[in-house]
């Protein structure tokens, strides 16, 4: 049969043998969880509890009012020790919330739904809301936006993300493996605020087990998805290049997937979905794969959101001592980490400690014009002039070459025969592009 | 342990945080600075691990492909083995000793530049020695031995380090050492020689190059050229014919160039687009008239086209980098060749061809930027 896929895009060794097998492992409840107040893409939020309250388990305790934020929860139930500025896994300090445990469980639920098929859509948009549902898949972005469109969007389409293309990562495999239940419930329950007929489910290939159990469901259930095999390739997940492999349809340049009729949604997001829905809980725990060469026992552990990695290392067997780098996420777009005592986030998807293979300590050779970045850019543009133009601060080429349409997937730096960093200096030509807009913008106000 | 101090620490800093709230705000990002002050020669990240390890903090991505500029040169090098190895089958030792001096000039020539030029020793890339390999295959066996250095020396110098070294050179490095001794030694480098094979049917010898050095005779292009001799296909193709140490046998140039291009280190647009350029001009002029213009088949077989486009117009800095830039680049460069061996003065045309549109390359690259993905639709919303 053959595969749907992409044009261009490469693949990296995913080295998912590792975690692939090892059931989901439910951690229990931390003593201390550190909670951002921020976990979303959008609107901060703001702090509700103060210094020695008591929260209970699924208890908001930062929220906002604006449209395009999610609250946050506690995920444990105890007392809130501190509220001030701790490291957070994306690098900066943030202002987070650390709830020590006291002991006893004690849950606060969402408002229940009796039957999800008759609420009305507003209401599951508050639950999927109330519950602070974001994108699983690392974006962040806050669902119930997501699952709103403008009324002159007409979509479609929805496609179910279990493309999870980023190596050593096996978070969504497990799940679709084992929850594969709720996950076309969250589907099903998203398509129908969405009020769409239509449902693809994509997986990558090399998740024989996901696809067939996942297959094996939609038919005994009796949902009418389409399951989507994909190619093994590298960024099969990115949003845009999944559409096109799905439906052969192109997001345009700065246009958003609903522009095309589409909403697309990761597997972990539909199972946060279902569980707010039908079980009222708020997304206070996920899964998340501790995995790499420097980690003794890799696993995939079901874990509260905040628990901070180093526990996380405890229940794997620790780091190896000739651990390398440590990040958060997969390899390709991943952040690394430089203290264990950084938490889970909701966009956490993956903690992979590795030893050796450190690019930095490859030699820099001048671009011998090969063409490698070329070949492998998935959104086609021209990584090599682009990192020239970014080292020379030419903003004008920046921008009539696209850097704008960067996905920063990471494919160009990855495939480079001279070990440029090219999506590095690619991001800082996106940054520089935008400050010489602001600027000009500003000159001419 | 170390954990358990990080820990207390941990709690006492946000201590000193809140205290301090107004000053903290003021300093924004460095936050970190009162952890750092006690002990202040130590990293902070080094107290993460139980083996005080250093982990590595930098932007993805963490990993990275096995592909290495020094790779591709050496693997060049290996596809042009058999093409060297049919050459000092067919002209002996002389072949062997002209690439061994064009390879070990180059080499040192690379070596002295890097020296001047304080950039670091840059030999071993492997970049010098194809440049080198390169040369040689262009030059007739019997070429001086001291002009083969010289044409190496200028190669690296003025075709690579002047413009600032490796991936820095417009023109293919190898082309302009060639150029040069076109031009300073025109007798010479036209002085061909005939295979042993064509010269006595009677055995080969390797140990003495006498009788190799002695026969020496025209080119199949320049026979025909000037002379309007034509040649059969079949030695074109196996290499039993007059020529550059390079241009004896395509069939060994062409195993060489189909591993390039199946390991893509040689764009196939290129090959495919000069070669079949210079098969569809050529006919559609044979098919005009037989009698006055060559045939198609000996149009490729014959003189350096195999070589040029396997292994020189594919030289990855002297190419362009979009797929368009590469069609436009091929496509003109079988259009000059034809017209230089047909109407110029000169048999063979492969080395300005290239050396043309090489020079077209930076504009080529410009002009051709491919359409991002998405940006078709974007127009057509527009209209």
């Amino acid at each position: 049969m053959k595969l749907s896929t992409f044009k261009k895009g490469l693949h990296p060794e995913d080295y998912k043998y590792l975690s692939q097998d090892k059931a989901i492992e439910t951690l229990p409840p931390p003593d201390d969880v550190y909670i951002p107040v921020q976990q979303h893409i959008g609107t901060p939020c703001e702090p509700l509890v103060k210094k020695g309250d008591r929260v209970k388990t699924g208890q908001i305790i930062a929220d906002n009012s604006a449209y395009v934020s999610a609250p946050v929860h506690a995920t444990i139930s105890g007392t809130v020790k501190d509220i001030s500025k701790y490291y957070h896994p994306l690098g900066m300090r943030e202002t987070m919330i650390h709830i020590q445990r006291d002991g006893e469980e004690e849950w606060e639920y969402l408002e229940p739904i009796d039957d999800w098929k008759w609420t009305p859509k507003e209401k599951l948009l508050k639950t999927i809301r109330d519950a602070g549902i974001v994108g699983l898949g690392g974006a962040t972005f806050p669902t119930h936006v997501k699952l709103a469109p403008p009324d002159d969007r007409a979509i479609d389409s929805f496609i179910l993300n279990g493309v999870e293309c980023e190596p050593y990562l096996t978070a969504d495999d497990r799940l679709m493996v084992e929850e594969a239940d709720k996950i076309l419930l969250g589907m099903s329950i998203m398509m129908h605020i969405l009020d769409v007929q239509k449902g693809y489910i994509g997986i990558e290939n090399n998740k024989p087990g996901a696809i067939a159990r996942m297959q094996k469901r939609v038919v005994e259930l009796g949902y009418p998805f389409k399951m989507v095999p994909l190619k093994v390739k590298y960024p099969q997940g990115a949003e845009k290049m999944l559409i096109y492999s799905v439906l052969k349809r192109k997001v345009p340049c700065g246009k958003l997937p609903m522009d095309v009729g589409v909403v697309v949604n990761n597997v972990a997001t539909a199972y946060a979905v279902a569980e707010a829905v039908t079980e009222a809980k708020p997304l206070i725990q996920r899964v998340i794969t501790v995995t790499g060469d420097g980690v003794k026992q890799p696993k995939n552990l079901m874990a509260r959101i905040g628990t901070p990695f180093k526990e996380l290392f405890n229940v794997c067997g620790n780091v190896k001592d000739n651990v390398n780098r440590i990040f958060m996420g997969g390899p390709m777009m991943g952040m690394t980490q430089y203290h264990l005592e950084s938490p889970v986030v909701k966009g956490s998807s993956g903690i992979v400690a590795v030893t050796g293979d450190l690019v930095e300590e490859l030699t820099t050779f001048p671009c011998i014009r090969c063409g490698a970045c070329v070949l492998a850019c998935p959104m086609n543009l021209l990584p090599l002039r682009l990192s020239k133009f970014s080292q020379e601060n030419m903003t004008g080429e920046l921008e009539d070459y696209g850097v704008s349409n960067c996905i920063e997937c990471g494919c160009c730096a990855f495939a480079c025969p001279a070990n440029i960093p090219l999506v590095q200096w690619i991001r800082v030509g996106k940054l520089r592009l935008r400050e010489h807009q602001a600027k000009t913008a500003k000159e001419k106000a | 342990m170390t954990e358990k101090k990080n820990d207390i620490k941990e709690k006492q800093d946000p201590a000193k945080t809140e205290a301090s709230a107004e000053k903290q705000e003021k300093k924004g990002t460095s936050a970190e600075k009162p952890k750092a002050k006690p002990k202040p020669k130590k990293n902070p990240r080094a107290k993460l691990f139980k083996s005080e390890r250093m982990t590595i903090v930098a932007p993805a991505p963490h990993a990275k492909g096995k592909q290495s500029v020094p790779r591709i040169m050496y693997t060049v090098i290996i596809a042009l083995l058999p093409a060297v190895a049919a050459s000092i089958f067919f002209f002996g030792t002389r072949a062997m000793v002209t690439i061994m001096v064009a390879v070990f000039s180059a080499m040192v020539a690379e070596f002295a530049c890097n020296k001047i030029m304080k950039t670091g020793v840059t030999i071993d890339d492997g970049s010098a020695i194809l440049t080198g390999l390169l040369l040689a295959m262009t030059l007739p066996p019997t070429f001086p031995v001291a002009a083969t250095a010289l044409g190496a020396v200028i190669a690296i110098v003025f075709g690579k380090q002047v413009f600032g070294g490796l991936g820095a050179n417009i023109f293919n490095p190898a082309l302009i050492g060639r150029a040069f001794l076109q031009a300073s030694f025109p007798v010479k480098i036209t002085t061909w020689t005939l295979p042993a094979f064509a010269s006595s049917n009677a055995y080969f010898d390797i140990a003495t190059s006498k009788t190799v050095d002695t026969v020496s005779g025209a080119t199949p292009l320049g026979l025909w050229k000037f002379e309007g001799i034509g040649t059969h296909l079949k030695p074109l193709l196996f290499g039993n014919i007059g020529g550059c140490i390079g241009e004896t046998s395509a069939l060994a140039l062409l195993l060489g160039g189909i591993v390039l291009l199946i390991l893509k280190y040689a764009d196939w647009r290129i090959p495919l687009s000069y070669i079949g350029t210079v098969f569809l001009f050529s006919g559609a002029l044979w098919l005009i008239d037989p009698s006055r213009y060559p045939d198609p088949l000996f149009m490729i077989l014959s003189g350096g086209l195999i070589l040029g486009a396997f292994f020189m117009a594919t030289d990855m800095v002297t190419s362009p980098v979009t797929p368009l830039g590469t069609w436009i680049y091929g496509i003109g460069m079988g259009v000059m060749l034809v017209v230089i061996r047909i109407w110029g003065g000169l048999p063979e045309g492969v080395m300005y061809s290239i050396l043309f549109m090489n020079g077209l390359v930076p504009l080529l690259n410009r002009w051709t930027r491919p359409k991002y993905f998405g940006e078709i639709q974007e127009e057509s919303q527009k209209k």
